[in-house]
């Protein structure tokens, strides 16, 4: 007996063993395994791309890091930097402190305001009075679902989602009536096929810098302070250098880094 | 919008190369595969110790079994999963670090295996034991009464003689194993539903894509039942014949 | 194994669910455990030092973790821990109204239907139940809105909604398990009692209500238990889904506080009586059905 619970062990230590790669030097950078165009989406070949993907190549290769991309729930996005199943975020998470109490930020990498968007035909504002009486999708734990609460929830019903990806597809499928997000990736489903023939613009939330803090910046843990330095260093540099630019023109005529 | 059918089925949409999703809906599904046959392979070998401990074990061992199996068989699924995604990759390394090794980075792959495995080693131990114990005594005496010792008394008469036993309720396991993986999804990782969603999402036809992950798994249940009808053919000859 | 072992409630618990000839198998060679004294099982000296060990696990548990979070989130918890219910008990009664009459087809209907039941049980058994989900929550919700007729029908203001998705999901899925279940059940009942009611001059309809259909519930009894427990395993399913049950509850406790384990085990606890309290429930319900003649 004894014997046979020593070979399930050496055989469970043997299977953990024989999957876990050696390479310690290496950067697993994380971000949400869902569609969230334009910054980070799969596509038909299974590679990710958008904006933060090229930001991702364009900092790790400033930064000489061997970056490994490993897309994760991202309702699990900060225990799995805290539990190091990945060591950086950059996944469009907004610098906020509630989630600076937890891990640390890089400086901003880009900045765009917080908007609402809802069915063509229904006017409404993005105000607790115009929301009133409507039911208001987000993504669960971002900034957006923690404004909704504090502004809307006395005015509308609040329904958590996942995924960005699912909120649009809820309010395309009119069980919402709105969605409140990142001003860039809804403008991304308006200009798709979808978002084109259902829904519009209302405009962007009043400003509660506490909750929807200051900017994007790459999530790190607390102790990573070298790996810190690096990061920062890296944006400075390309921003100064033009790659940033050079790749940001790609996706957007405007200047997606906020003053 | 018209509800225009031949815009609902772009079959276009599921070709091996890009465009198509084809492709990667397949990786998908290999990478199911493999995590249900790593956990179920691990499961199993949790079930041998672990119906063994049950059944000769110690009382100490007894007990512990006894929590292990009625607390996995007690709690959802998905809440296992994901209490073993995050502490099964901090125990492991807090373990080896306290044994002054580094820590070592545990892949997606290996942590979905570890999670499916313990589940499916509880649902095994109860499998397996139910089986050892109809195994009759009579054979167990007697090969005990040759002289044989413990190990080739295990590897030559309880072993072969229980597994006619065992095949049903192992087969069914296999089953629950292979759709089980579809919830490593909530934890982000790429199996098929995951990549199923993802297509969804990108391309937006949600239905086409669903359905064709559910084809998928059930070719899979298919062609594993046909699999398991010959094992179990074969394993229960001899026997006579089931009504 | 020793007689000295508590009864516990796995005794309760099929160890798999599925293939209910398997089930049987099983269930066939692993016998309830035998009723004996519970306080007296539990006062041998290994388990007084293990339930120490547990004890004071618990109590580091208590003391060591962060639980500051729970008093302000026990009202939402517990209104999840109704949606749960809410949502086990509606599928898992309804699934096995639906269960009784794909039981039956299969062992007496006609071909054409006794296939359909079957390919319905082989198709909703083959597939995992996130996916069934997701396709009627995101796949069907996206065709209905094509249709302005179903927008404006008077089902719209339920379909907008996201429990009757879970429901129906949950329903058909419990419906699949427990139609094998029932299968097995209509067709094991021995001959001669139907005969017997045959031959009382019953007609084949109170043939059916006052023989069959009872013999079969009452053999399939015994796998009902089991069958709830796993279909209370599977309700945290609808969480993705927007259903605010218990598991979505505590998914929000996650994304407010931080926090990972202690919300999790707070979860699995929570789950634990849950699952306890059916068990005793169905083992109190069994005792009061005299199984003469079983």
């Amino acid at each position: 007996m004894k014997k046979a619970l020593s070979i399930c062990a050496l055989a469970l230590l043997a299977a953990l063993a024989s999957t876990a790669g050696a390479k310690a030097e290496q950067v697993k950078v994380g971000f949400a395994a869902e569609p969230y165009p334009p910054f980070t989406s799969p596509d038909a070949n299974g590679n990710w791309v958008g904006w933060e993907v090229d930001f991702q190549k364009a900092i790790c290769a400033e930064a000489k890091l061997d970056c490994v991309i490993t897309p994760v729930a991202w309702d699990g996005i900060i225990p799995a930097l805290t539990s190091k199943k990945i060591d950086m975020i950059i996944g469009s998470m907004s610098i906020t402190d509630e989630r600076k109490k937890t891990i640390d930020f890089s400086d901003k990498y880009y900045n765009t305001p917080t908007a609402v968007i809802g069915a063509k035909g229904v006017p409404f504002e993005a105000t607790p009075e115009g929301l009133a009486g409507k039911i208001l999708g987000v993504q669960a734990s971002t900034i957006h679902a923690d404004y909704a609460k504090k502004h809307f929830s006395t005015a509308a019903e609040i329904k958590e989602y996942q995924t960005q990806d699912e909120a649009n597809q809820d309010l395309a499928a009119g069980r919402l009536d709105a969605v409140q997000a990142d001003s860039i990736t809804l403008e991304a489903f308006l200009d798709s096929e979808q978002g084109k023939a259902c829904c519009e613009m209302k405009g962007n939330v009043a400003d509660d810098p506490v909750i929807l803090g200051a900017g994007v910046g790459v999530g790190l843990r607390k102790e990573d302070t070298a790996l810190k330095e690096k990061i920062n260093a890296a944006i400075k540099a390309i921003r100064a250098n033009g790659t940033y630019d050079a790749f940001s023109k790609k996706y957007f005529d405007f200047n997606i880094y906020g003053e | 919008m018209a509800a225009d059918a031949s815009s609902l089925i772009d079959w276009s949409l599921l070709a091996f190369s890009a465009p198509g999703w084809g492709g990667v809906l397949l990786a998908g599904f290999v990478n199911s595969i493999q995590i249900a046959i790593g956990g179920y392979s691990l499961g199993l070998l949790l079930g041998v110790g672990g119906a063994f401990g049950k059944l000769y074990g110690g009382p100490i061992t007894r007990d512990l079994l006894e929590i292990y199996t009625t607390l996995v068989r007690a709690v959802p699924e998905l809440v296992l999963i994901l209490l073993l995604y995050y502490a099964g990759t901090d125990g492991v390394n807090q373990v080896l670090a306290l044994a002054g090794y580094p820590p070592i980075d545990i892949s997606g792959l290996a942590a979905g295996i570890f999670v499916i495995g313990v589940v499916q080693g509880a649902y095994s131990t109860e499998v397996l034991r139910g089986a050892i114990k109809a195994v009759p005594s009579g054979q167990m005496e007697a090969a005990r009464a040759y002289g044989m010792a413990p190990v080739q008394m295990l590897r030559r008469i309880t072993l072969p003689a229980m597994l006619p036993y065992a095949i049903p309720g192992l087969a069914n396991l296999w089953l629950i194993a292979t759709k089980d993986t579809a919830l490593l999804a909530v934890v982000g990782f790429s199996e098929l539903t995951l990549v199923t969603r993802q297509a969804a999402g990108t391309t937006k036809h949600y239905m086409l894509f669903f359905v064709a992950a559910g084809v998928l798994y059930l070719l899979l249940t298919l062609v594993s039942n046909g699999l398991i009808a010959l094992i179990e053919r074969r394993a229960r000859r001899g026997f006579p014949e089931v009504a | 194994m020793s007689s000295s072992n508590a009864p516990s409630p796995k005794a309760d618990m099929p160890p798999e669910p599925g293939a209910p000839d398997a089930r049987d198998h099983v269930a066939a060679i692993m016998p309830a455990a035998p009723e004996s004294s519970a306080l007296k099982a539990l006062l041998v000296p290994h388990r007084i030092v293990l339930m120490l060990i547990f004890a004071g696990a618990i109590l580091a548990m208590a003391l060591l973790m962060r639980w500051d979070w729970l008093p302000g989130y026990l009202p939402r918890i517990g209104s999840g821990i109704v949606v749960t219910l809410i949502m086990l008990f509606a599928s898992a009664g309804l699934g096995f109204l639906l269960a009784v009459p794909l039981g039956l087809v299969q062992v007496t209907g006609p071909w054409p239907l006794k296939r359909a039941a079957q390919a319905f049980c082989t198709l909703i058994r083959g597939t995992p139940l996130l996916l069934q989900l997701w396709l009627l929550y995101y796949g069907l919700g996206s065709i209905f809105a094509q249709y302005p007729e179903i927008r404006s029908s008077f089902l719209w203001p339920y379909l907008r909604q996201s429990w009757p998705y879970g429901l129906a999901a949950l329903t058909i899925s419990f419906a699949a398990y427990e139609g094998e279940v029932m299968r097995g059940a209509f067709a094991g009942i021995p001959a001669g009692e139907l005969e017997a009611g045959r031959a009382y001059g019953m007609g084949r309809f109170t043939l059916f209500r006052r023989i069959w259909l009872p013999r079969a519930v009452h053999r399939a009894l015994p796998t009902l238990a089991g069958e709830t427990v796993l279909q209370l395993k599977s309700t945290p399913l609808v969480a993705t889904i927007t259903v605010i049950d218990v598991y979505a509850v505590i998914s929000r406790v996650r994304q407010e506080t931080f926090l990972t384990y202690e919300p999790l085990l707070l979860l699995a606890a929570i789950y634990c009586c849950l699952t306890g309290i059916l068990v005793v429930a169905f083992r109190a319900l069994e005792n009061r059905i005299p199984t003469r003649g079983v």
